[in-house]
Protein backbone atom coordinates (compact mmCIF):
# COMPACT_ATOMS: atom_id res chain seq x y z
CA UNK A 1 0.00 0.00 0.00
CA UNK A 2 1.02 3.24 -0.67
CA UNK A 3 -0.36 6.83 0.25
CA UNK A 4 0.63 9.86 -2.15
CA UNK A 5 -0.53 13.61 -1.94
CA UNK A 6 0.75 17.09 -3.49
CA UNK A 7 1.05 19.90 -1.66
CA UNK A 8 2.59 23.18 -3.40
CA UNK A 9 4.02 21.38 -5.95
CA UNK A 10 5.81 18.79 -4.02
CA UNK A 11 4.61 15.42 -4.62
CA UNK A 12 5.21 12.78 -1.73
CA UNK A 13 4.90 9.02 -2.00
CA UNK A 14 4.95 7.14 1.20
CA UNK A 15 5.11 3.14 1.23
CA UNK A 16 3.38 2.32 4.17
CA UNK A 17 4.46 -1.13 5.01
CA UNK A 18 8.02 -0.04 4.95
CA UNK A 19 7.96 3.60 6.15
CA UNK A 20 9.55 5.14 2.86
CA UNK A 21 9.23 8.29 1.57
CA UNK A 22 9.99 9.19 -1.33
CA UNK A 23 9.74 13.07 -3.35
CA UNK A 24 8.87 12.66 -6.75
CA UNK A 25 7.97 14.52 -9.90
CA UNK A 26 4.96 14.95 -11.23
CA UNK A 27 5.19 11.84 -14.05
CA UNK A 28 6.29 9.56 -11.31
CA UNK A 29 3.35 10.42 -9.16
CA UNK A 30 0.92 10.06 -12.25
CA UNK A 31 2.40 6.96 -13.19
CA UNK A 32 1.39 5.81 -10.19
CA UNK A 33 -2.33 6.13 -10.35
CA UNK A 34 -1.36 3.13 -13.37
CA UNK A 35 1.91 0.89 -12.48
CA UNK A 36 2.41 -1.69 -11.35
CA UNK A 37 -1.57 -2.75 -11.43
CA UNK A 38 -1.27 -2.10 -15.37
CA UNK A 39 1.92 -3.16 -17.03
CA UNK A 40 4.52 -1.14 -18.58
CA UNK A 41 3.69 -1.11 -21.73
CA UNK A 42 -0.10 -0.78 -21.08
CA UNK A 43 0.73 2.55 -18.48
CA UNK A 44 2.92 3.97 -21.54
CA UNK A 45 0.45 3.82 -23.76
CA UNK A 46 -2.27 5.33 -21.77
CA UNK A 47 0.38 8.38 -20.25
CA UNK A 48 2.26 8.90 -23.87
CA UNK A 49 0.33 12.49 -24.83
CA UNK A 50 1.06 13.65 -21.81
CA UNK A 51 4.82 12.54 -21.43
CA UNK A 52 7.62 11.84 -23.57
CA UNK A 53 7.84 8.11 -23.94
CA UNK A 54 11.36 7.67 -23.05
CA UNK A 55 10.96 9.27 -19.58
CA UNK A 56 8.02 7.13 -19.13
CA UNK A 57 9.82 4.02 -19.54
CA UNK A 58 12.89 5.76 -17.71
CA UNK A 59 10.60 6.74 -14.68
CA UNK A 60 8.81 3.28 -14.65
CA UNK A 61 12.73 1.73 -14.28
CA UNK A 62 12.96 3.53 -11.25
CA UNK A 63 9.71 2.70 -9.38
CA UNK A 64 10.32 -0.88 -10.30
CA UNK A 65 13.68 -0.58 -8.65
CA UNK A 66 12.30 0.70 -5.61
CA UNK A 67 9.48 -1.93 -5.65
CA UNK A 68 12.40 -4.46 -5.49
CA UNK A 69 14.17 -3.22 -2.69
CA UNK A 70 10.74 -3.08 -0.77
CA UNK A 71 10.63 0.91 -0.79
CA UNK A 72 7.44 0.73 -2.62
CA UNK A 73 4.12 -1.18 -2.48
CA UNK A 74 6.01 -3.59 -0.01
CA UNK A 75 3.81 -6.10 2.31
CA UNK A 76 2.80 -5.77 5.61
CA UNK A 77 3.98 -9.20 7.27
CA UNK A 78 3.86 -7.50 10.87
CA UNK A 79 0.39 -9.56 12.05
CA UNK A 80 2.90 -12.44 12.53
CA UNK A 81 5.56 -10.71 14.62
CA UNK A 82 6.29 -12.56 17.40
CA UNK A 83 7.33 -9.76 19.26
CA UNK A 84 4.26 -8.27 18.64
CA UNK A 85 1.84 -11.21 19.24
CA UNK A 86 3.73 -12.43 22.38
CA UNK A 87 4.16 -9.65 24.14
CA UNK A 88 3.97 -9.60 27.99
CA UNK A 89 1.53 -6.88 30.03
CA UNK A 90 3.75 -5.26 31.30
CA UNK A 91 2.69 -1.85 33.00
CA UNK A 92 5.95 0.88 32.22
CA UNK A 93 3.63 4.27 32.54
CA UNK A 94 1.20 5.92 35.07
CA UNK A 95 -1.05 9.20 34.76
CA UNK A 96 -1.23 9.76 38.57
CA UNK A 97 -4.30 11.90 39.61
CA UNK A 98 -2.62 13.41 42.17
CA UNK A 99 -5.61 16.16 42.88
CA UNK A 100 -9.10 15.54 41.71
CA UNK A 101 -9.42 19.41 42.49
CA UNK A 102 -8.79 21.94 40.72
CA UNK A 103 -8.50 25.61 40.50
CA UNK A 104 -10.00 26.63 36.69
CA UNK A 105 -13.07 25.89 36.00
CA UNK A 106 -12.09 25.31 32.28
CA UNK A 107 -15.88 25.03 30.44
CA UNK A 108 -14.46 21.93 28.28
CA UNK A 109 -12.77 20.14 30.75
CA UNK A 110 -13.14 16.39 30.20
CA UNK A 111 -12.48 16.24 34.05
CA UNK A 112 -15.29 17.73 34.90
CA UNK A 113 -13.19 20.29 36.42
CA UNK A 114 -11.33 18.02 38.49
CA UNK A 115 -13.66 15.65 40.19
CA UNK A 116 -14.29 13.57 36.93
CA UNK A 117 -18.09 13.67 37.83
CA UNK A 118 -17.70 11.98 40.85
CA UNK A 119 -18.32 14.97 42.95
CA UNK A 120 -15.45 13.69 45.17
CA UNK A 121 -12.79 16.66 45.06
CA UNK A 122 -10.21 14.38 47.01
CA UNK A 123 -6.33 15.04 46.44
CA UNK A 124 -4.30 12.01 46.48
CA UNK A 125 -2.87 10.51 49.80
CA UNK A 126 1.31 9.75 50.46
CA UNK A 127 -0.16 6.28 51.33
CA UNK A 128 -1.85 5.86 48.09
CA UNK A 129 0.66 7.59 45.94
CA UNK A 130 3.71 5.09 47.13
CA UNK A 131 1.48 1.96 46.62
CA UNK A 132 0.84 3.49 42.97
CA UNK A 133 4.98 3.64 42.17
CA UNK A 134 5.44 0.52 44.24
CA UNK A 135 2.16 -1.12 42.10
CA UNK A 136 4.26 0.59 39.14
CA UNK A 137 7.85 -0.94 39.81
CA UNK A 138 6.22 -4.03 40.64
CA UNK A 139 3.92 -4.86 37.40
CA UNK A 140 7.01 -3.34 35.01
CA UNK A 141 8.87 -6.63 34.58
CA UNK A 142 12.31 -6.11 33.28
CA UNK A 143 11.48 -2.23 31.88
CA UNK A 144 13.82 -0.13 33.25
CA UNK A 145 12.21 3.47 32.15
CA UNK A 146 9.38 4.17 34.23
CA UNK A 147 7.16 7.05 33.17
CA UNK A 148 5.35 8.74 36.01
CA UNK A 149 2.99 12.00 34.99
CA UNK A 150 1.47 13.89 38.07
CA UNK A 151 -1.72 14.66 36.73
CA UNK A 152 -5.43 16.16 37.79
CA UNK A 153 -7.07 18.25 38.59
CA UNK A 154 -4.58 20.35 38.86
CA UNK A 155 -1.49 18.89 40.87
CA UNK A 156 -0.11 21.68 42.14
CA UNK A 157 -2.96 21.73 44.89
CA UNK A 158 -1.18 19.15 46.12
CA UNK A 159 2.31 19.58 46.04
CA UNK A 160 4.06 18.40 48.79
CA UNK A 161 2.91 15.09 48.41
CA UNK A 162 4.41 15.37 44.49
CA UNK A 163 7.65 16.12 46.05
CA UNK A 164 7.21 13.72 48.64
CA UNK A 165 6.27 10.61 45.71
CA UNK A 166 9.63 12.21 43.52
CA UNK A 167 11.86 11.51 46.74
CA UNK A 168 10.19 7.96 47.37
CA UNK A 169 10.56 6.65 43.69
CA UNK A 170 14.07 7.69 43.76
CA UNK A 171 14.82 5.97 46.34
CA UNK A 172 13.10 2.55 44.43
CA UNK A 173 14.86 2.99 41.64
CA UNK A 174 18.43 1.72 42.98
CA UNK A 175 16.85 -0.96 44.52
CA UNK A 176 14.59 -1.98 41.53
CA UNK A 177 17.18 -1.19 38.98
CA UNK A 178 14.38 1.37 37.57
CA UNK A 179 14.64 5.42 36.62
CA UNK A 180 11.42 7.19 36.69
CA UNK A 181 10.91 9.91 34.31
CA UNK A 182 8.19 12.31 35.81
CA UNK A 183 6.17 14.57 34.57
CA UNK A 184 4.07 17.36 35.52
CA UNK A 185 1.35 18.51 33.81
CA UNK A 186 0.00 21.86 35.10
CA UNK A 187 -2.16 24.98 34.77
CA UNK A 188 0.40 27.54 36.26
CA UNK A 189 -1.86 29.46 38.84
CA UNK A 190 -0.11 27.98 41.71
CA UNK A 191 3.46 28.15 40.51
CA UNK A 192 5.97 30.11 41.87
CA UNK A 193 9.25 30.50 42.29
CA UNK A 194 10.28 27.55 44.65
CA UNK A 195 8.13 25.68 42.89
CA UNK A 196 9.13 26.37 39.54
CA UNK A 197 12.61 25.59 40.68
CA UNK A 198 11.37 22.49 41.95
CA UNK A 199 10.17 20.91 38.58
CA UNK A 200 12.81 22.44 36.67
CA UNK A 201 15.22 20.43 38.86
CA UNK A 202 13.29 17.36 39.30
CA UNK A 203 11.16 16.75 36.30
CA UNK A 204 11.66 15.41 33.24
CA UNK A 205 8.89 17.24 30.98
CA UNK A 206 6.63 19.91 32.13
CA UNK A 207 3.28 20.31 30.38
CA UNK A 208 1.85 23.60 30.83
CA UNK A 209 -1.74 24.39 29.79
CA UNK A 210 -2.59 27.85 27.83
CA UNK A 211 -4.69 27.96 24.78
CA UNK A 212 -2.74 31.05 23.23
CA UNK A 213 -4.28 34.31 22.91
CA UNK A 214 -5.32 36.05 25.77
CA UNK A 215 -9.31 35.98 24.87
CA UNK A 216 -8.72 32.38 23.23
CA UNK A 217 -7.63 31.18 26.79
CA UNK A 218 -9.79 33.62 28.72
CA UNK A 219 -12.96 32.11 27.28
CA UNK A 220 -11.94 28.60 28.09
CA UNK A 221 -9.96 28.84 30.58
CA UNK A 222 -11.00 30.88 34.29
CA UNK A 223 -11.06 30.47 37.94
CA UNK A 224 -13.84 30.01 39.67
CA UNK A 225 -14.66 33.60 40.03
CA UNK A 226 -15.12 33.73 36.16
CA UNK A 227 -11.42 35.61 36.08
CA UNK A 228 -9.72 34.52 33.24
CA UNK A 229 -6.07 33.03 33.79
CA UNK A 230 -3.71 34.40 31.00
CA UNK A 231 -2.35 37.25 32.78
CA UNK A 232 -1.67 35.21 36.66
CA UNK A 233 -0.01 32.05 34.59
CA UNK A 234 1.76 33.40 31.32
CA UNK A 235 4.20 35.70 33.43
CA UNK A 236 5.16 32.27 35.48
CA UNK A 237 5.22 30.01 32.48
CA UNK A 238 7.51 32.51 30.93
CA UNK A 239 9.71 32.15 33.65
CA UNK A 240 10.01 28.57 34.13
CA UNK A 241 11.10 28.32 30.50
CA UNK A 242 13.52 30.63 30.80
CA UNK A 243 15.02 28.82 33.93
CA UNK A 244 14.33 25.54 32.61
CA UNK A 245 17.55 25.35 29.99
CA UNK A 246 17.26 22.05 27.55
CA UNK A 247 15.13 20.54 29.49
CA UNK A 248 11.71 19.14 27.63
CA UNK A 249 8.43 21.32 28.36
CA UNK A 250 5.58 21.35 26.40
CA UNK A 251 3.39 24.29 25.98
CA UNK A 252 -0.15 22.61 25.34
CA UNK A 253 -3.37 24.30 24.36
CA UNK A 254 -6.55 22.88 23.18
CA UNK A 255 -8.50 24.16 19.92
CA UNK A 256 -12.53 23.96 19.52
CA UNK A 257 -15.31 24.88 17.17
CA UNK A 258 -14.74 28.68 18.90
CA UNK A 259 -11.05 29.23 17.87
CA UNK A 260 -10.61 27.37 14.73
CA UNK A 261 -7.91 29.77 13.70
CA UNK A 262 -5.58 28.24 16.07
CA UNK A 263 -2.91 29.11 13.78
CA UNK A 264 -2.56 32.17 15.97
CA UNK A 265 -2.54 30.89 19.37
CA UNK A 266 0.36 28.79 18.08
CA UNK A 267 2.04 31.92 16.83
CA UNK A 268 1.31 33.86 19.67
CA UNK A 269 2.91 30.70 22.51
CA UNK A 270 6.17 31.29 19.83
CA UNK A 271 5.45 35.08 20.23
CA UNK A 272 5.56 34.89 24.43
CA UNK A 273 8.68 32.32 24.00
CA UNK A 274 7.48 29.44 23.89
CA UNK A 275 9.36 27.30 21.38
CA UNK A 276 7.61 23.81 21.98
CA UNK A 277 4.43 23.66 21.60
CA UNK A 278 1.44 21.88 21.04
CA UNK A 279 -2.21 22.71 20.31
CA UNK A 280 -4.64 20.20 19.91
CA UNK A 281 -8.78 19.47 19.02
CA UNK A 282 -11.04 19.48 21.62
CA UNK A 283 -12.67 16.21 22.66
CA UNK A 284 -16.11 16.67 23.34
CA UNK A 285 -19.54 14.85 22.56
CA UNK A 286 -21.57 17.09 20.01
CA UNK A 287 -23.53 18.80 21.91
CA UNK A 288 -21.28 21.01 23.20
CA UNK A 289 -21.35 24.06 21.20
CA UNK A 290 -17.56 24.33 21.61
CA UNK A 291 -17.25 21.06 19.73
CA UNK A 292 -15.72 20.51 16.41
CA UNK A 293 -17.68 19.65 13.45
CA UNK A 294 -17.66 17.58 10.36
CA UNK A 295 -17.96 21.29 8.64
CA UNK A 296 -14.77 22.99 10.23
CA UNK A 297 -12.37 20.44 9.10
CA UNK A 298 -11.82 22.75 6.19
CA UNK A 299 -10.79 25.42 8.83
CA UNK A 300 -8.78 23.45 10.56
CA UNK A 301 -6.67 21.94 7.58
CA UNK A 302 -5.97 25.70 6.50
CA UNK A 303 -4.45 26.21 10.08
CA UNK A 304 -2.53 23.09 9.56
CA UNK A 305 -1.60 24.04 6.48
CA UNK A 306 -0.49 27.59 7.61
CA UNK A 307 1.78 26.33 10.68
CA UNK A 308 3.26 24.13 8.56
CA UNK A 309 4.49 26.65 5.81
CA UNK A 310 5.58 28.75 8.77
CA UNK A 311 8.01 25.76 9.89
CA UNK A 312 9.39 26.01 6.71
CA UNK A 313 9.75 29.21 6.82
CA UNK A 314 11.41 29.67 9.83
CA UNK A 315 13.31 26.52 9.75
CA UNK A 316 17.43 27.01 11.18
CA UNK A 317 16.07 30.79 12.33
CA UNK A 318 16.05 32.52 15.98
CA UNK A 319 11.89 32.34 15.47
CA UNK A 320 11.88 28.67 14.66
CA UNK A 321 9.37 26.69 16.92
CA UNK A 322 8.10 23.25 17.46
CA UNK A 323 4.76 21.78 17.19
CA UNK A 324 4.46 18.23 19.21
CA UNK A 325 1.84 16.91 15.99
CA UNK A 326 4.77 17.78 12.70
CA UNK A 327 7.11 16.03 14.92
CA UNK A 328 7.80 13.04 13.47
CA UNK A 329 11.78 11.02 13.24
CA UNK A 330 11.61 9.04 9.91
CA UNK A 331 14.50 7.69 10.09
CA UNK A 332 14.70 6.57 13.78
CA UNK A 333 11.50 6.90 14.92
CA UNK A 334 9.58 3.94 17.34
CA UNK A 335 10.03 -0.21 15.61
CA UNK A 336 7.05 -1.82 14.51
CA UNK A 337 5.90 -3.09 17.80
CA UNK A 338 5.15 0.12 19.14
CA UNK A 339 3.78 1.21 16.20
CA UNK A 340 1.41 -2.01 16.20
CA UNK A 341 0.86 -1.33 20.16
CA UNK A 342 -0.34 2.13 20.28
CA UNK A 343 -0.84 4.34 23.27
CA UNK A 344 -0.86 1.42 25.52
CA UNK A 345 -3.81 2.68 27.54
CA UNK A 346 -5.06 -0.06 30.21
CA UNK A 347 -2.11 -2.27 28.78
CA UNK A 348 1.05 -0.73 29.01
CA UNK A 349 -0.14 2.67 30.78
CA UNK A 350 -3.09 3.00 33.59
CA UNK A 351 -4.52 5.98 35.62
CA UNK A 352 -4.25 5.92 39.46
CA UNK A 353 -7.34 8.06 40.67
CA UNK A 354 -7.24 9.50 44.51
CA UNK A 355 -8.86 6.69 46.05
CA UNK A 356 -6.70 4.15 44.50
CA UNK A 357 -8.34 2.88 41.67
CA UNK A 358 -7.21 1.86 38.91
CA UNK A 359 -8.33 2.90 34.99
CA UNK A 360 -7.23 2.91 31.30
CA UNK A 361 -6.05 6.14 31.18
CA UNK A 362 -7.26 9.76 32.72
CA UNK A 363 -9.98 9.89 30.08
CA UNK A 364 -11.71 6.99 31.33
CA UNK A 365 -11.41 7.44 35.18
CA UNK A 366 -15.07 8.19 36.53
CA UNK A 367 -16.40 5.74 34.97
CA UNK A 368 -17.15 2.74 36.41
CA UNK A 369 -17.44 0.30 33.49
CA UNK A 370 -13.33 1.42 32.75
CA UNK A 371 -12.51 0.68 36.18
CA UNK A 372 -9.47 -2.27 36.13
CA UNK A 373 -9.16 -2.40 39.63
CA UNK A 374 -7.64 -1.16 42.80
CA UNK A 375 -4.15 -0.41 44.07
CA UNK A 376 -5.54 -0.91 47.55
CA UNK A 377 -7.23 -4.36 47.04
CA UNK A 378 -5.03 -6.03 44.64
CA UNK A 379 -7.94 -6.12 42.45
CA UNK A 380 -6.80 -6.31 38.37
CA UNK A 381 -9.15 -6.94 35.64
CA UNK A 382 -6.84 -9.14 33.52
CA UNK A 383 -9.87 -9.10 30.95
CA UNK A 384 -10.47 -5.55 30.55
CA UNK A 385 -6.74 -5.28 30.21
CA UNK A 386 -6.18 -7.89 27.39
CA UNK A 387 -9.22 -5.87 25.80
CA UNK A 388 -7.29 -2.67 25.65
CA UNK A 389 -4.22 -4.69 24.74
CA UNK A 390 -6.49 -6.16 21.53
CA UNK A 391 -7.07 -3.00 20.69
CA UNK A 392 -4.90 -2.50 18.13
CA UNK A 393 -4.84 -1.65 14.31
CA UNK A 394 -5.01 -5.16 12.57
CA UNK A 395 -8.64 -5.65 15.12
CA UNK A 396 -9.82 -2.21 14.00
CA UNK A 397 -11.56 -2.32 10.42
CA UNK A 398 -11.32 1.33 9.67
CA UNK A 399 -7.63 0.95 10.20
CA UNK A 400 -6.78 -1.81 8.65
CA UNK A 401 -7.00 -0.48 4.76
CA UNK A 402 -5.54 3.01 6.20
CA UNK A 403 -2.14 4.34 4.98
CA UNK A 404 -1.92 6.48 8.54
CA UNK A 405 -2.18 3.34 10.29
CA UNK A 406 1.54 3.01 11.81
CA UNK A 407 1.72 6.48 12.82
CA UNK A 408 -1.43 7.36 14.88
CA UNK A 409 -1.71 3.45 15.54
CA UNK A 410 -5.30 2.97 16.08
CA UNK A 411 -5.81 6.98 17.59
CA UNK A 412 -7.35 7.48 20.85
CA UNK A 413 -9.52 4.65 22.66
CA UNK A 414 -11.04 7.33 24.78
CA UNK A 415 -12.09 9.31 21.73
CA UNK A 416 -13.10 5.72 20.13
CA UNK A 417 -15.33 4.84 22.90
CA UNK A 418 -16.75 8.45 23.28
CA UNK A 419 -18.02 8.50 19.78
CA UNK A 420 -18.74 5.44 18.69
CA UNK A 421 -19.16 3.20 22.52
CA UNK A 422 -16.03 0.83 21.24
CA UNK A 423 -12.97 1.37 21.52
CA UNK A 424 -12.39 0.04 18.43
CA UNK A 425 -14.17 2.14 16.58
CA UNK A 426 -12.02 5.12 15.78
CA UNK A 427 -13.27 8.60 16.02
CA UNK A 428 -13.44 9.49 12.22
CA UNK A 429 -12.93 13.30 12.64
CA UNK A 430 -9.83 13.04 14.58
CA UNK A 431 -8.50 10.52 11.67
CA UNK A 432 -9.08 12.95 9.43
CA UNK A 433 -7.12 15.38 11.51
CA UNK A 434 -4.24 12.61 12.60
CA UNK A 435 -3.89 12.42 8.47
CA UNK A 436 -4.15 15.86 7.41
CA UNK A 437 -1.38 16.61 10.34
CA UNK A 438 1.07 13.36 9.26
CA UNK A 439 0.71 14.81 5.55
CA UNK A 440 1.63 18.30 6.80
CA UNK A 441 5.07 16.71 8.99
CA UNK A 442 6.05 14.90 5.52
CA UNK A 443 5.55 17.95 3.36
CA UNK A 444 7.52 20.17 5.86
CA UNK A 445 10.24 17.50 5.77
CA UNK A 446 10.11 16.96 1.97
CA UNK A 447 10.00 20.96 1.80
CA UNK A 448 13.26 20.98 3.52
CA UNK A 449 14.91 17.97 1.91
CA UNK A 450 18.19 19.11 0.67
CA UNK A 451 19.04 18.93 -3.24
CA UNK B 1 17.45 8.28 -9.64
CA UNK B 2 16.36 10.82 -11.67
CA UNK B 3 12.72 11.37 -10.93
CA UNK B 4 12.40 10.09 -7.49
CA UNK B 5 14.47 11.53 -4.47
CA UNK B 6 14.24 9.36 -1.18
CA UNK B 7 13.88 11.28 1.51
CA UNK B 8 13.74 7.85 3.99
CA UNK B 9 14.49 4.87 3.46
CA UNK B 10 11.94 2.75 5.20
CA UNK B 11 13.15 0.72 8.37
CA UNK B 12 9.75 -0.37 9.91
CA UNK B 13 11.15 -3.62 8.20
CA UNK B 14 14.19 -3.46 10.06
CA UNK B 15 12.88 -2.45 13.09
CA UNK B 16 10.87 -5.78 13.10
CA UNK B 17 13.79 -8.19 14.24
CA UNK B 18 14.83 -6.20 16.98
CA UNK B 19 11.63 -4.91 17.85
CA UNK B 20 9.61 -4.18 21.43
CA UNK B 21 11.85 -3.59 24.09
CA UNK B 22 9.34 -1.23 25.30
CA UNK B 23 11.81 1.31 26.83
CA UNK B 24 10.72 4.26 24.82
CA UNK B 25 7.50 6.89 26.37
CA UNK B 26 4.21 6.01 26.30
CA UNK B 27 2.54 8.43 23.80
CA UNK B 28 0.24 9.90 25.45
CA UNK B 29 2.50 11.05 28.83
CA UNK B 30 4.44 13.48 26.56
CA UNK B 31 2.10 16.18 25.52
CA UNK B 32 -1.00 15.23 23.76
CA UNK B 33 -3.15 13.43 26.66
CA UNK B 34 -6.25 13.85 23.93
CA UNK B 35 -5.10 12.58 20.17
CA UNK B 36 -3.02 9.39 20.26
CA UNK B 37 -0.27 10.06 17.66
CA UNK B 38 2.37 6.97 18.29
CA UNK B 39 4.82 7.74 15.29
CA UNK B 40 6.27 11.08 17.02
CA UNK B 41 7.49 9.27 19.35
CA UNK B 42 11.36 8.53 19.61
CA UNK B 43 13.18 5.21 19.91
CA UNK B 44 15.40 4.47 23.08
CA UNK B 45 17.36 1.92 21.70
CA UNK B 46 18.76 3.48 18.07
Amino acid sequence: MIHKFEKNGVYVVLDVNSGAVHVVDEMIYTILDHYPEKGKAETITQLKEKFNENDLAEAIDEIQLLIDHEQLFSKDTYIHNLEFKNRKPVIKAMCLHIAHDCNLRCKYCFASQGDYETSDRSLMSLEVGKKALKFLVDNSGNRRNLEVDFFGGEPLMNFDVVKELVSYGRSLEPIHNKLFRFTLTTNGVLLNDEIIDYANEHMDNVVLSLDGRRDVNDFMRFTPNNKGSYDTIVPKFQKLVEKRGNKNYYVRGTFTHFNKDFAKDVLHMVDLGFKSTSVEPVVAKPEHDYALKESDLEMVFSQYDLLAEEMIKRHKTKDDFSFFHFTMDLSQGPCIVKRLSGCGAGSEYVAITPQGDIYPCHQFVGDEKFKIGSILTNEYNNHLSHEFKEAHVYNKEACKGCWAKFYCSGGCHANAYNFNNDINVPYALGCEMEKKRLESSLYIQASLMED
Amino acid sequence: MKHIKTLNKGTLKETASHAGCGECQTSCQSACKTSCTVGNQECENK
